[in-house]
């Protein structure tokens, strides 16, 4: 139900996500999904990858600004609407949306967030019986 | 009696020898009475062997030894006052909660004099009972509220406590009250300038404006003439700090060129920082000050740490008090920003007291649009959460508890571990890029 991710501090700066991605490039990190927001001075960048636990690993030692969290990783199939319907199940119970992004993995969407209830969006989840991904299922498309 | 262009004619119209004989006189009474009234003292003198018949000529002094910032952090609050605090009327304190900070401790006699060098500059500028006088500095324990205050009413000027901000009311008592003289730190002189350009008031046309005193921030020649000619006044330098009393120690007469320092109320000293020996003059050099004219709390040989230097010749105005040089920096690493005084250890305290923040920080002063600011950039641990809410948070929380400390609010920035600069064994703390000297 839910997938390791990446959140990197960066500085708003030319050249500060090049530093972040050649570390990941250099130990060999696929790049599965990534956002970043911007703010005037800094971002997050948040990334899902192969193997995250070594990638943390690999940022913490070259002295990044690195955390490893959980976030929500729920399937949607790849049509129109699927999306507007999922989130709604949260809305409904009042569940917010801190951020949420998406990619499409082996024909499915993938949708990525994290909520500020994970109690209560795991049961949401686990009530409406939406498909979700885990992250043993990340590796079998790598 | 004020005469002509002096407030105190008698001691402003001195020459080098009536000066340095006064001098002499003030100094052997200031060193006897610091001796029997001061324990702090007393230990200083016998520790080199002088007492207070020693002091013959006015270059014994240089037999005594040097008084610190540390000297005053180490005997607070009331350590080093040479008279009983039964005596004393006022007291006013450095701002800060890091470490102690200093008290200097004023008897009623010391208020008087301190009003009286303060009326002194003031009437050396062209400032006369028939003038308005509207004070934007802090009161409370910032001297430059107070003790311009007493000296400007000394004076016989109507003076208008407006206290620091609130600039639409500044300029609202500017008109309606006829204020002829302000007192201003230079970055509050241009902000009034903007607010007029905003409000469509020419101070020209719209005010009596004619006197501005400007000090307690470092600022250049430059920046004096460009406020001269947005506000259409005549701006002099003040020099003074808290522990000489406060404004009114030395200020620069209608030449604009260099600051009379009143050396009937002090003994300056410009020494070299390191071998603290004295240079000669016009080199720049250390301002160390002894007061002679005090009785709560006289200083002997107190480093100011401001850097400066005697300027040589006579000045055209007639009084042959010595002119200092236009403050030219600090021996220590103390920072002056809109006439507040910081030490960057009181920022770093704050810093590190965030486990979300790692130990570099860079602080940098900068005037923006003709005001200085203060911007302190700090490495982020790690990411503690994956947030922007908590980032800012965590800002806002940094930014109220350095403007607590340092009484200014600086602009806080997060930055990632490892990208400010570290220099070879100490690391740069601070930047100073503002416009000055």
């Amino acid at each position: 139900m839910t997938v390791q991710q990446l959140s990197i501090f960066i500085e708003n700066k030319s050249g500060t996500l090049v530093k972040v991605l050649q570390i990941l490039k250099q130990a060999g990190i696929q790049l599965i999904a990534s956002t970043i927001a911007d703010t005037a001075e800094y971002g997050i960048c948040r990334i899902i990858c192969s193997e995250p636990a070594r990638a943390y690993q690999m940022l913490k030692d070259a002295g990044v600004a690195v955390s490893l969290c959980e976030v929500f990783a729920i399937e949607l199939n790849d049509e129109p609407g699927k999306a507007a319907d999922a989130i709604e199940l949260f809305a409904r119970e009042g569940i917010s949306i801190a951020y949420l992004y998406s990619f499409l993995l082996g024909g499915k969407g993938v949708l990525i967030f994290r909520t500020d209830n994970a109690e209560r969006a795991r049961e949401v989840i686990l009530a409406n019986k939406l498909s979700y991904i885990e992250e043993k299922d990340l590796s079998k498309f790598q | 009696m004020p005469q002509g262009e002096f407030f105190n004619p008698e001691f402003e119209t001195m020459n080098r020898a009536q000066i340095e004989a006064l001098q002499l006189e003030r100094l052997k009474k200031t060193v006897e009475h610091c001796y029997n009234g001061s324990k702090f003292y007393k230990q200083r003198l016998d520790s080199v062997g002088v007492k207070p018949e020693d002091i013959k000529s006015l270059d014994d002094l240089k037999r005594i030894p040097f008084t610190t910032k540390q000297d005053l952090r180490d005997t607070y609050p009331f350590g080093m006052a040479s008279v009983p605090l039964s005596q004393c009327t006022r007291l006013h304190s450095s701002s800060g909660t890091t470490g102690n900070p200093t008290v200097i401790l004023h008897t009623q006699k010391d208020l008087e004099q301190w009003a009286n060098a303060v009326a002194r500059c003031l009437w050396m500028v062209g400032c006369r009972p028939d003038d308005v006088f509207q004070n934007t500095s802090g009161y409370g324990m910032f001297t430059g509220g107070l003790g311009f205050q007493y000296g400007a009413e000394l004076l016989g000027m109507l003076t208008v406590p407006a206290a620091a901000g609130n600039t639409m009311r500044q300029l609202k008592f500017f008109t309606d009250f006829g204020t002829t003289v302000v007192h201003a730190i230079p970055s509050y002189a241009s902000r009034i300038y903007e607010i007029m350009c905003e409000k469509g008031i020419d101070p020209r046309r719209d005010t009596k404006l004619r006197t501005l005193v400007i000090g307690a921030e470092p600022h250049s020649e430059d920046t004096r003439r460009r406020i001269e000619e947005m506000l259409g006044v005549k701006a002099y330098n003040s020099f003074g700090m808290s522990e000489m009393c406060g404004p009114g120690v030395a200020f620069e007469c209608k030449e604009q060129n260099g600051l009379h320092i009143w050396e009937d109320y002090y003994i300056v000293e410009i020494v070299d920082p390191d071998t603290l020996e004295p240079v000669p003059d016009g080199t720049i050099g250390e301002l160390v000050l002894t007061t002679i004219n005090r009785e709560a709390m006289p200083l002997l040989r107190y480093r100011t740490r401001d850097l400066t230097r005697i300027l040589p010749g006579k000045c055209p105005c007639g009084r042959e008090h010595i002119r200092l040089d236009r403050m030219k920096g600090r021996s220590d690493d103390m920072i002056i920003l809109k006439g507040v005084n910081i030490f960057p250890i009181q920022i770093e305290t704050i810093l590190m007291q965030f486990k979300e923040l790692a130990s570099d920080y860079l602080i940098t002063l900068e005037t923006l649009e003709d005001n200085d600011a203060m911007t302190v950039e700090v490495e982020l641990r790690d990411m503690f959460i994956d947030d922007y809410a908590a980032l800012q948070r965590l800002e806002k929380e940094i930014t109220r508890q350095l403007h607590d400390e340092i009484l200014i609010t600086p602009k806080v920035r997060l930055v990632p571990k490892g990208s400010l600069p570290k220099s070879e064994g100490k690391a740069v703390r601070v930047k100073d890029l503002r416009k000055k000297f």
